[in-house]
C-alpha cells in the first residue's frame, strides 16, 4: 500500500494547486478550485459534467491559463504558460479527446517533438524511434507494433499509445483523463496494473472518472468538485459510493419538477425500436408521447446526441426503426425528418442552428422556406415579415428589429429564434439538446416556460441535458444513458439526482 | 506483424493505391499516345516532355509539402515570375556574377514563402487569402522591377547552359538531355528525403495529421509552419531560375496559372488536399501525367482550348478516386 500518512512540514506535496479562478466569455469555470497530489497517490478527481475537472486539470497542463491562484510543485511556485513547459516539469497529461496524429506511425507520435536524431543536423532518426518505443512498451508490458500507422488502430489501442506517451515523458504527475471510457475489461486491468507501477514508483496520478466503482480499485483518495468549486477529498476506503455522489450532486436548490405542465395524454407520437450504430448506439428502445417533455440524461459520450441525430437524419445509423404516429418511416436526410413534422435544435446553436449573418426573419423562415416563396421562387418577404413578427411576440424574441442579423443577439434570443424557425416549419417533435448551454440564469428560465408552454400546446418534447437539475425541473420522464445503451427510463416520480446518476454509471 | 492490406479490398484503400493507379495511368497515357502516333514516339519528343515537366515539377514539389500540411500555396506561380525577374536584374542589369544571380534569385522566392508563413502562421490569416494576396504582390513587384520588359540573358550564355545544356550529353554523345530534367529530379530527392527523413518532414505530416494534438505535444506549431511555407517558396524561386534560364529571358508577365498547374499535379499524385498525406513520387509522377497529356494531344492536334477541358477532367477524376478509395 501507499503511504497516506500526513506529509511531515520538511517535505512538501508532490503538487498543490488553491485558489484557482478561472472563466470563460459568459461562465464561470472554476471559483476557488483546490487540489492537491502527493508522491505515489492516485487521486481520483470526480464530479459532474461541467463541474471543471478537465478545466483544472488544462490548466496544469499549460493549455489554459488560470485567472488567479497557485500551483506548487513539490514546494515551488510555478507558472506554467504552455504545454511544452508542463512536460519539461514533468507533468504529462491523457486528454479526453485523442490527441493523436492518425498518419503518423505510433512510434512518431509517441516521439512527436523530441524525436531521435541521426548525426546530421535536422534528420529525424527512426530506427532508434522505433527502438525506443519497443523498449518503452516491454517496459509497460504493452503489444503494440511501433511502426503501423495510428489510423488503422482500434480506439482502445490508439488509447494504449497515449498512455505510452504521456508515461515516455518520465513523469513525475500523470493525469488521465476519463482514461477507461473505450477501453474493454481487460484492457482497463492492463492500464491499472500499470498505474500501480507507477504508483510504486513515487509518481502522483490523477484519475478522472465517471466510473465510480472503479475507483474503489484504483484510487487512494478522492476529491471532489462541483461547479468550479473544490468540495472535499477523502480517502477512497472511508468513502462508500453513494457519500461520493451525493457530494457531487450536492445542491437540492431546485424542487423536483414544480413547474411540470398537466400529464401529456398517451398517445404516443414518436418510438424508436432497437436503434443500433456501432458501439455508439446499442439497441436503444424509447417512445416519446403527445405533449410530453421526455428527458435525456447521462454523462458526456453517453449517445444522447447521437440519439437525437440518428432519429434526425443526420447520421446514419446500422439498423432500427422509427415510427411517427405509429407508422414506420424512413428518414434518410435532415430534410425527410423535417417533412415528418421532427425539428432538431443543435447543441451548438451558432454552427447547426442559425445563419448568423442573416436576419432574424430570415432565419426564422429558413427551414420552412417553401411557404415564403411564390410562383417564380422569389421569397415574399411581406409575407417573411408577417411570420417573424409573429414569432418575435409569441416567444418574447428581445431585438431591436426583424432585420437584425442574429450574431448580434444574446445567446437566449438566439435560441429563441431557432425555436421560431422549427414552429414555422410545423414540427410537431421538437429535439433540444443542451437548450441552455451558454445562456444566462434569467433567460434560461424563460426558455423553461417556453418548453412548458409548447408542450401544453400539444407538442412533443425531447430535451437533452448535461444539467441534472434541469433535467428534474422540466421532464415527465427521463430516459438515461450510459455507453449507447438505455439504462432506465425514470418517471418524474422517481427520478432523483442519485438515481440518475447510478443509472448514468451503470456500465455493462 | 506489418501493416499489409490483406485483402483486394484493403489494398485499394493502402495510400500506395493512389501513386499505383497514378502510375498506371501514365503508363497508358505514355503507350497509348506511342500508339496513337509517330510523332510522339521519338527521343526528341521525350525529352520535350521531360523538360516541359521541369519547371511545374520544381513548382509541385514545394506546393506538396504546403498541401500535406494542410494548407494551400496559390503564390507559387508569380513568385516563379518573381524570382526570374530578380535574377535577371541582378545578372543583366546589376552585372552581378551569374552564381549570385541564380542565389539571388532563389532566395528571393525563399523571401516570398517565409513571409506567406508569416502572414499565416503569427497573422492567423487563412492560406488561401494570404497566399492570394502574395500572387497579386510578386505579379506587381515582377512589373515593376522588370519596368514591365522581358530581361534577356544575351550577355551571359552561361546561365542558359544551366538548364538547356546538357551535361550527360557531353559524357554520352547522342544522350542531350537537357540539364533541367537533372535539376528536377535532383530537386525531387532532395523534397523526398526532407519530406521523409527530417523533423521538418516529419511535422509537416504532423501538422497536417492534427494540428493541436501536435501543438499539445509541445512543438512549435507556427515555426515548423513558417519553415515549410518558406521551403516551398525557395521551391518557386528553383523554378523561377530554370524558367529564365530555359527562356533566357525574364518574362514579367508569365507564371501566373503556373500555381494551378503545380497544384494539379500534387492532387493527381495522391496528396489529400485534407492533409496529412503524401507523396513526392506521387507529385512527380503526376506533374509528368499533365505534361505527357498536354504535349500528346497537342500532337493529335487536339486544340489548346480541348487540352484544358481533359486536363480538368482528370484532375477531377483523381480527386474522385480517391474519395471512393477512402470511403468506408
Amino acid at each position: 500500500m501507499t503511504n497516506l500518512a500526513p506529509t511531515p512540514v520538511s517535505q512538501p506535496v508532490l503538487l498543490r494547486m488553491e485558489g484557482i479562478y478561472k472563466s470563460f466569455p459568459g461562465v464561470q469555470a472554476l471559483s476557488d478550485a483546490k487540489f492537491e497530489l502527493d508522491y505515489g497517490e492516485v487521486n481520483a478527481l470526480v464530479g459532474e459534467n461541467g463541474a471543471g475537472k478537465s478545466t483544472l486539470m488544462k490548466i496544469l497542463g499549460g493549455i489554459y491559463h488560470k485567472d488567479t491562484g497557485h500551483i506548487f510543485l513539490e514546494g515551488k511556485e510555478v507558472e506554467i504558460s504552455n504545454p511544452h513547459m508542463a512536460q519539461r516539469l514533468g507533468i504529462s497529461i491523457i486528454h479526453q479527446e485523442l490527441n493523436l496524429m492518425p498518419h503518423l506511425t505510433v512510434a512518431q507520435n509517441i516521439f512527436i517533438g523530441r524525436e531521435p536524431r541521426a548525426k546530421i543536423p535536422f534528420v529525424v532518426d527512426d530506427k532508434t524511434t522505433n527502438q525506443e518505443a519497443e523498449r518503452l512498451f516491454k517496459m509497460l508490458n504493452l503489444r503494440l507494433d511501433p511502426t503501423i500507422k495510428v489510423a488503422d488502430l482500434t480506439v482502445a489501442k490508439q488509447q494504449m499509445v497515449e498512455i505510452a506517451k504521456a508515461l515516455s515523458f518520465n513523469a513525475k504527475i500523470l493525469v488521465m483523463d476519463e482514461p477507461t471510457a473505450a477501453l474493454t475489461e481487460t484492457e482497463i486491468d492492463e492500464l491499472f496494473s500499470i498505474i500501480r507501477q507507477l504508483r510504486q514508483k513515487g509518481v502522483g496520478v490523477v484519475h478522472i472518472s465517471h466510473r465510480l466503482e472503479e475507483l474503489k480499485q484504483i484510487s487512494d483518495r478522492v476529491t471532489v468538485m462541483r461547479d468550479g468549486k473544490y468540495i472535499d477529498s477523502l480517502l477512497t476506503k472511508d468513502a462508500p459510493i453513494d457519500q461520493i455522489i451525493s457530494l457531487m450532486v450536492g445542491r437540492t436548490i431546485y424542487e423536483t419538477s414544480p413547474e411540470l405542465p398537466e400529464k401529456p395524454n398517451q398517445e404516443v407520437v414518436l418510438e424508436v425500436r432497437n436503434l443500433n450504430h456501432g458501439r455508439v448506439l446499442r439497441q436503444v428502445n424509447f417512445s416519446l408521447k403527445k405533449g410530453e417533455i421526455l428527458g435525456f440524461a447521462g454523462l458526456v459520450g453517453a449517445g444522447r446526441t447521437e440519439v437525437a441525430r440518428a432519429i434526425f437524419g443526420a447520421d446514419p445509423f446500422d439498423s432500427g426503426e422509427v415510427y411517427i404516429k405509429g407508422e414506420k418511416v424512413h428518414i434518410a436526410s435532415p430534410g425527410d425528418a423535417v417533412a415528418h413534422g421532427i425539428g432538431y435544435l443543435s447543441e451548438d446553436r451558432k454552427r447547426y442552428g442559425l445563419a448568423l449573418g442573416m436576419d432574424v426573419k430570415e432565419n426564422i423562415a429558413m427551414a420552412a422556406m417553401k411557404k415564403f416563396l411564390n410562383a417564380f421562387g422569389w421569397m415574399n418577404f411581406k409575407k417573411a415579415t408577417v411570420r417573424g413578427q409573429e414569432m418575435v411576440e409569441a416567444l418574447n424574441i428581445k431585438t431591436p428589429s426583424l432585420e437584425q442579423q442574429v450574431k448580434f443577439l444574446s445567446g437566449g434570443n438566439q435560441q429563441k429564434v431557432v425555436i421560431g424557425k422549427w414552429l414555422t416549419a410545423d414540427t410537431d417533435i421538437l429535439i433540444f439538446d443542451e437548450p441552455t448551454r451558454g445562456i444566462d440564469v434569467g433567460a434560461k428560465s424563460e426558455i423553461y416556460k417556453l418548453l412548458n408552454d409548447l408542450a401544453h400546446q400539444g407538442k412533443s418534447i425531447i430535451m437533452i441535458s448535461s444539467e441534472l437539475p434541469e433535467i428534474l425541473r422540466m421532464s415527465h420522464r427521463v430516459v438515461v444513458m450510459c455507453e449507447g445503451r438505455v439504462t432506465g427510463i425514470l418517471n418524474a416520480s422517481e427520478a432523483t439526482q442519485e438515481s440518475i446518476m447510478k443509472f448514468a454509471t451503470m456500465r455493462e | 506483424m506489418k501493416n499489409q492490406p490483406k485483402t483486394a479490398q484493403g489494398l485499394f484503400r493502402s495510400d500506395a493505391m493512389q501513386r499505383i493507379m497514378a502510375f498506371g495511368a501514365l503508363i497508358v497515357l505514355f503507350v497509348g499516345f506511342s500508339v496513337a502516333s509517330p510523332y510522339f514516339r521519338t527521343f526528341d519528343n521525350y525529352v520535350g516532355i521531360l523538360l516541359a515537366t521541369a519547371v511545374n515539377g520544381v513548382l509541385a514539389l514545394g506546393v506538396t509539402f504546403v498541401i500535406v500540411t494542410g494548407g494551400i500555396d496559390l503564390s507559387v506561380g508569380t513568385v516563379l515570375t518573381f524570382s526570374a525577374v530578380m535574377t535577371g536584374v541582378f545578372i543583366t542589369n546589376m552585372k552581378f556574377p551569374v552564381g549570385i544571380g541564380i542565389l539571388i534569385g532563389i532566395l528571393a522566392g525563399g523571401l516570398a514563402g517565409l513571409v506567406n508563413g508569416l502572414l499565416i502562421s503569427r497573422m492567423k490569416i487563412p492560406p488561401f487569402i494570404a497566399t492570394l494576396g502574395m500572387l497579386y504582390a510578386t505579379k506587381g513587384l515582377s512589373l515593376v522591377t522588370s519596368e514591365l520588359k522581358p530581361i534577356y540573358f544575351n550577355d551571359t550564355p552561361i546561365f542558359r547552359e544551366m538548364a538547356m545544356g546538357s551535361v550527360i550529353g557531353a559524357i554520352i554523345p547522342g544522350l542531350d538531355i537537357p540539364n533541367a530534367v537533372f535539376i528536377l529530379f535532383g530537386a525531387a530527392i532532395i523534397a523526398n528525403l526532407i519530406l521523409t527523413r527530417t523533423i521538418l518532414g516529419r511535422y509537416t505530416f504532423a501538422l497536417g495529421s492534427n494540428e493541436e494534438a501536435t501543438r499539445l505535444s509541445g512543438v512549435n506549431v507556427a515555426a515548423w509552419k513558417t519553415a515549410v511555407y518558406t521551403l516551398c517558396g525557395l521551391f518557386s524561386g528553383l523554378g523561377g531560375v530554370l524558367m529564365a534560364s530555359r527562356l533566357n529571358s525574364a518574362q514579367p508577365a508569365l507564371g501566373a496559372g503556373y500555381e494551378l498547374d503545380a497544384i494539379a499535379a500534387v492532387v493527381i499524385g495522391g496528396t489529400s488536399l485534407s492533409g496529412g498525406e503524401g507523396s513526392i513520387l506521387g507529385t512527380i509522377i503526376g506533374a509528368f501525367i499533365i505534361s505527357t497529356l498536354t504535349n500528346g494531344l497537342r500532337i493529335l492536334s487536339v486544340p489548346q482550348e480541348w487540352q484544358m477541358v481533359v486536363t480538368g477532367g482528370i484532375v477531377i477524376l483523381a480527386v474522385f478516386l480517391d474519395i471512393l478509395r477512402r470511403r468506408r
